[in-house]
């Protein structure tokens, strides 16, 4: 018995404490007429890969990941065979500074022309030579018009007292530390050992007012009126805000952050052509109206942004009008991501 | 070779039987098990160091609050589940299967659904709430907290203690309690005497079954505990799919954790079967 019990009690541990990760395999066999795709969950109209499939004769193996670090980390545990994927714009510089996206042919991504020349040669991409933008989108405050003493325009209302316990705000180290070091008025991508702990005595000033921590759940949190602020995506905020009608958005005064995913080519990969046939697809118009449709963020396609209806063009949210403040994360070096590790654990002892 | 195989065929044929759970185990628990030891006490640069233990001494809150959580949980299961599981062993026929289906039932339903709909009903503005100011009655303030945590723990465990108890109760010969009685026990002596004693190597397994998942649960506390205490599970899950990848230092908190586990049920254990003599006795 007493046998039986610990074995159990092993065999239940290592069952509960193992996430899958959802676990793909990338479909393995690359068989030349297959290209395998691996994306976020829900970001991609997939009835566009049938459609690419019937035009090209090339199959799809679609596959999905929750975020960049789970792309990450399967990416570096080896194993997996993709050809496609589409990080955001920080794990594109780590995966170019770490080797493991190659170069793109442009020849066979004519479609890259449509691309914004604002989103062309970015930060991290400078010579824009490994990576073709799918979506873009900003980091804003979704708040509770309805309760709040007056508008908001400044990351220090996720800081201000009188929303005590009614403050939701990001589950995630980057995200986290990003709004108090604009709040400070540093850059997102600083490496200062002494601005990332003045940031972090600002979090955990801010710890006792934050009703929770969380990522997703701030879409059930805030249509329900269970919060009053939270900062949040700006395509996802405009539904919310078609939810509930009380919620509104604003970019900070201090600026905030925007973010770019782009489509690479990991090395390795078994149809590059393939691959390369397919970013060049989803550029192309159609398939781009689709895709922002069922997404919701910003298409870098101009063509595409030139048929939107003069609404969604103009409200300020989807394509706001000035982005001065904006900036993009780019990615740290190894030991300011074991500091920011350390400080999140720090934070929440 | 061969023939020294094949003579195995035929002596031991229950050890091929077990052929297909031993390469299962090999396989997807004992390899793992080995992967996370060996990650354990290796650094990033590939070298072997015990700098992820070192590194572990400054996590104490997070070991003591996940072990404080789950053994808490335990006794409420415990407390709420013994006597459900001794009052469904006295009942027979359709109440008796009534009352399993109802224990049964909310585990058809995906975990992930369960613990978000408490979320619904524990929040400042759910459910719970909305039913006790119409009731004029002060609202609860639990989402967020240990409690809501414990709420969800108890909730999702309770059958994994009641099982085990059921099951061994139920076995115990209905004339051993008859013997206590002939020989004067009244109801609460029997109990005392006979039935507990012997329903207690269900009641170990059953505090098993909700300890250990309850200590390394991450989806409970992340989704009612709103990211605020966070537990050894969230901690670990931070090292694989968070914005640092280190899967030594995740792997080194695992094996912590398990270590610790292992050693208090051992010890539980001990102490269990030396109870049992003595009652016996």
């Amino acid at each position: 018995m007493k046998k039986m019990i610990i074995l159990l009690a092993a065999l239940t541990l290592l069952l509960t404490s193992c996430k899958p990760a959802g676990s793909p395999n990338g479909g393995g066999n690359a068989e030349p007429g297959s290209v395998n795709v691996f994306n976020w969950g829900e970001y991609m109209d997939e009835n566009l890969n049938e459609m690419f499939t019937q035009q090209t004769g090339i199959e799809v193996n679609y596959n999905t990941y929750p975020n960049n670090e789970v792309l990450y980390s399967t990416l570096v545990g080896g194993g997996s065979s993709y050809d496609v994927i589409i990080p955001s714009d920080y794990m594109i510089s780590r995966m170019i500074d770490e080797d493991l996206i190659q170069q793109l042919d442009f020849g066979n991504i004519p479609n890259f022309e449509n691309i914004d020349p604002d989103l062309k040669n970015p930060a991290y991409d400078p010579e824009n030579l490994y990576s073709v933008p799918y979506a873009w989108g900003t980091v804003g405050i979704i708040y509770d018009k309805t309760r709040v003493s007056a508008p908001v325009d400044s990351w220090s209302a996720l800081f201000d007292k009188q929303y005590s316990g009614q403050i939701l705000m990001f589950d995630n180290s980057r995200d986290a530390f990003g709004i108090a070091l604009k709040l400070l008025g540093y850059s997102f991508n600083t490496t200062d050992e002494g601005k990332l702990r003045e940031a972090f005595n600002l979090l955990l000033e801010q710890k006792p007012l934050v009703q929770a921590h969380v990522m997703d759940q701030i879409f059930d949190k805030m249509e329900n009126g269970e919060a009053i602020l939270a900062p949040y995506y700006a395509g996802d905020a405009l539904t919310m805000m078609d939810a509930n009608e009380n919620l509104a958005f604003a970019f900070p005064k201090e600026g905030t952050n925007v973010f770019v995913d782009a489509f690479c080519i990991p090395k390795g990969a078994a149809n590059k052509a393939a691959a390369e046939a397919y970013i060049n697809f989803m550029c192309s118009y159609e398939p781009g109206l689709s895709n922002i449709d069922v997404t919701g963020y910003s298409t870098p396609l101009l063509d595409v942004y030139e048929s939107l209806d003069e609404e969604i063009k103009n409200d300020g949210i989807s394509y706001p009008t000035d982005m001065s403040g904006f900036e993009t994360f780019t990615n740290l070096p190894e030991w300011t991501l074991s500091l920011y590790n350390e400080l999140w654990i720090e934070l929440f002892k | 070779m061969r023939r020294g195989l094949l003579r195995a065929l035929k002596t031991r044929p229950g050890r091929l039987l077990a052929a297909p759970y031993i390469v299962w185990m090999a396989l997807f628990t004992v390899i793992p098990l080995l992967l996370v030891v060996w990650f354990s006490f290796t650094t990033p640069e590939g070298g072997f160091s015990f700098d992820n233990f070192s590194q572990l001494l400054g996590y104490g809150a997070y070991f003591g609050r996940s072990f404080w959580l789950a053994a808490l949980s335990t006794v409420i299961c415990l407390v709420i589940g013994y006597p459900l599981a001794y009052a469904m062993s006295r009942e027979t026929g359709a109440m008796r299967n009534t009352a399993m289906l109802l224990l049964m039932l909310p585990m058809w339903i995906n975990m992930l659904l369960r613990t978000y709909a408490w979320m619904s009903i524990l929040e400042n503005r759910g459910l719970l709430n909305q039913l006790l100011s119409f009731l004029r009655l002060p609202t609860l303030h639990i989402i967020n907290t240990p409690a809501a945590v414990a709420v969800g723990m108890v909730y999702n465990y309770l059958p994994f203690m009641v099982l085990p108890i059921l099951t061994v109760i139920q076995k115990i010969d209905k004339s051993v309690v008859e013997a206590a009685q002939d020989l004067g026990g009244n109801q609460l002596t029997v109990f005392k005497r006979v039935v507990l004693p012997l329903s207690l190597p269900g009641v170990l397994s059953g505090i098993t079954m909700v300890f250990v998942p309850g200590v390394s649960t991450f989806i409970i506390s992340q989704t009612l505990g709103g990211g605020n205490s966070k537990m050894l599970g969230e901690l670990i899950e931070m090292q694989f799919l968070g914005g640092t990848y280190n899967p030594y230092l995740g792997s080194a908190i695992s094996l912590v954790m398990m270590v610790i586990v292992l050693i208090s049920m051992a010890v539980m254990n001990r102490f269990g079967e030396g109870e049992e003599e003595v009652m016996v006795l």
